[in-house]
């Protein structure tokens, strides 16, 4: 129904702009990640010393793996929180439903510079939790190992990533035909067995969905062990990030960046085939 | 909400699944209300109970020069952003659902990078870029970025957008002689004016908030999220928690705006950002 030139209208600028400040500053930073440094100086000379140096240094395979341990105990958390969530407003929530989606969709869009710092606070030895347990007697002082210390960190992200992981995860429940949930409660099977069989399967595109979501996002954050890790939480994208700040080192930090870019793109692609296969026809 | 009320089965009471929502929703709203309750504490940040509240907080916060200067750096930024944004995001959507060009699927998966990738990785590659082209780092390089990262939200919501508008009224305006032109201005943008609208707030909320795209391409004029980032690592006072305050405050109040836009717009089915376009793809 549209003419050519009507679309190439259209077609033309998002694509020539997304292919100019999204590609290409992707892409230079694939190049980067082989090229080198010489004596303070960027050189195009095109190598693999980069990823030789990653898988020879203990240090960075030692703080990848801490990545992961920490990515894999927020998602865990996010879904532990976020199930039980998206399950009681799909099918409990009644009349409140509205209300309560309302409700956990406002903190998704509050600052996360906002939620850390409020983390902070809480965390602190002389801080609003310490200050809380001593009021009480329960201790007499503070407890010092709560912030900056990897656990910090899963709280952090896994306060920021539950209503994330509890989107996709409510939007599959709410997908479920209901005749279906109550076809196997008149067929006698108890609620335990209803959900293992019938709802859990069936919500798994989503929890899947939010599960890489937050897993993901984790895997790439350098802010949270900035404002809450300190050094025992040091996460891969604080190696990044300081290779590009003082130890100047711009290659081996792209190098870093693509090593996650990968590990993104893969688990996404892994999700979606997942998904594919289990979505409900 | 038919639905709502005939989903519940009969044996909906649920004690222990209640108190597990209830916990998940403190969990949830605990730090915030800390974050809040203690913006009025004179005594600072920490300590238990909170005791003389004071408003002195506020005061210093609305003297405080360099606040206000990063709130003005970050709302000029956000602005751009939404304008840009929204130009190509409403582009991009078009062509995703009316266009067929080599590459489209690769194309449309790279405008959606931006949303699920660890925003170092977006904010490192356009350093890298700014450096290649000897572009210097200012609040247009954090235009550049926050405008680019959020043409994929804008494409997401509005082509659900362009779902759910009518194709047979551009047909007849088509028809009855109309020029594609008369066509996109009078006939298809009046009706996507609520999901522009729904689209440009969240791109502003999220455009004055973002910290990871923009800690790589700061110049000397700091935006606030970067202001307030360089004041915790000094230390912390309640008036950062006042300022928090207000940004939550505001938050809410554009986020409440956005839904009612959004569920007037787009109807009451939660749609998942991340949701991709599939109806091309199974059409095809």
């Amino acid at each position: 129904m549209h003419s050519r030139a009507y679309k190439t209208l259209i077609t033309a600028p998002p694509l020539l702009w997304v292919g100019l400040f999204l590609l290409l500053p992707y892409l230079l930073m694939f190049a980067h990640s082989f090229w080198i440094v010489r004596d303070g100086f960027l050189v195009h000379e095109w190598n693999l010393q980069n990823y030789h140096k990653l898988i020879s240094n203990p240090l960075y395979v030692e703080v990848l793996l801490r990545t992961m341990r920490i990515a894999a105990s927020v998602t865990l958390l996010s879904v532990f929180l976020g199930y039980p969530l998206a399950y009681y407003l799909s099918f409990h929530a009644g009349a409140r439903k509205e209300l309560l989606y309302q409700l956990v969709i406002v903190p998704l869009w509050v600052s996360y510079l906002v939620r850390g710092y409020a983390w902070k606070t809480i965390l602190g030895s002389d801080g609003v939790l310490n200050g809380f347990l001593q009021y009480l007697h329960i201790t007499h002082e503070p407890v010092g190992a709560l912030l900056y210390s990897p656990f910090a960190v899963i709280v952090m992200l896994t306060h920021i990533y539950t209503p994330f992981v509890f989107l996709p995860i409510y939007a599959s429940l709410e997908h479920i035909p209901r005749p279906l949930v109550e076809a196997s409660h008149d067929l006698g099977a108890n609620r335990l067995t209803t959900f293992l069989r019938v709802i859990l399967p069936l919500s798994m595109p989503g929890l899947l969905a939010g599960a890489t979501f937050a897993f993901v996002l984790s895997l790439g954050d350098f802010l949270a062990p900035l404002l809450v890790g300190g050094p025992s939480g040091t996460m891969i994208a604080n190696i990044v990030q300081s290779l590009f700040g003082a130890a100047y080192d711009w290659p081996l930090g792209a190098a870093i960046s693509v090593c996650i870019l990968l590990i993104t793109i893969t688990l996404l692609s892994l999700t979606e085939r997942f998904e594919k296969r289990w979505s409900f026809k | 909400m038919t639905r709502a009320t005939s989903s519940a089965p009969p044996n909906s009471r649920a004690p222990i699944l209640t108190a597990c929502a209830i916990l998940i929703f403190a969990f949830i709203y605990l730090p915030i209300v800390v974050l809040i309750v203690y913006s009025f504490n004179r005594d600072g940040v920490g300590g238990f109970p909170p005791q003389h509240l004071t408003l002195d907080w506020y005061r210093q916060l609305f003297a405080d020069g360099a606040i206000w200067d990063a709130v003005l750096n970050s709302v000029i930024v956000a602005a751009a952003s939404v304008a840009l944004a929204l130009t190509l995001g409403l582009l991009a959507a078009l062509a995703l659902d009316r266009a067929d060009f080599p590459g489209k699927a690769l194309f449309r998966r790279l405008v959606l990078l931006p949303l699920i990738l660890p925003g170092i990785i977006t904010g490192l590659s356009l350093l890298m870029f700014a450096v290649f082209v000897h572009l210097p780092l200012s609040l247009g390089t954090i235009f550049l970025g926050h405008g680019t990262a959020l043409i994929s939200v804008a494409t997401t919501e509005l082509f659900a957008g362009l779902q759910k508008i009518d194709r047979a009224q551009e047909e007849a305006s088509l028809d009855l002689g109309a020029t594609p032109w008369q066509t996109f201005w009078r006939v298809m943008l009046p009706s996507l004016k609520l999901p522009l609208i729904a689209a440009g707030l969240l791109i502003f909320t999220l455009s004055m908030d973002e910290i990871a795209v923009t800690f790589f391409l700061i110049g000397r004029d700091n935006t606030l999220p970067l202001e307030i980032w360089g004041r915790l690592r000094r230390g912390i006072t309640p008036e950062i928690n006042a300022i928090s305050t207000l940004i939550f405050a505001l938050s809410v109040a554009l986020i409440v705006i956005w839904y009612r836009i959004r569920t007037r717009g787009l109807g009451t089915e939660p749609q998942d950002l991340l949701e991709q376009p599939k109806t091309q793809e199974q059409a095809a």
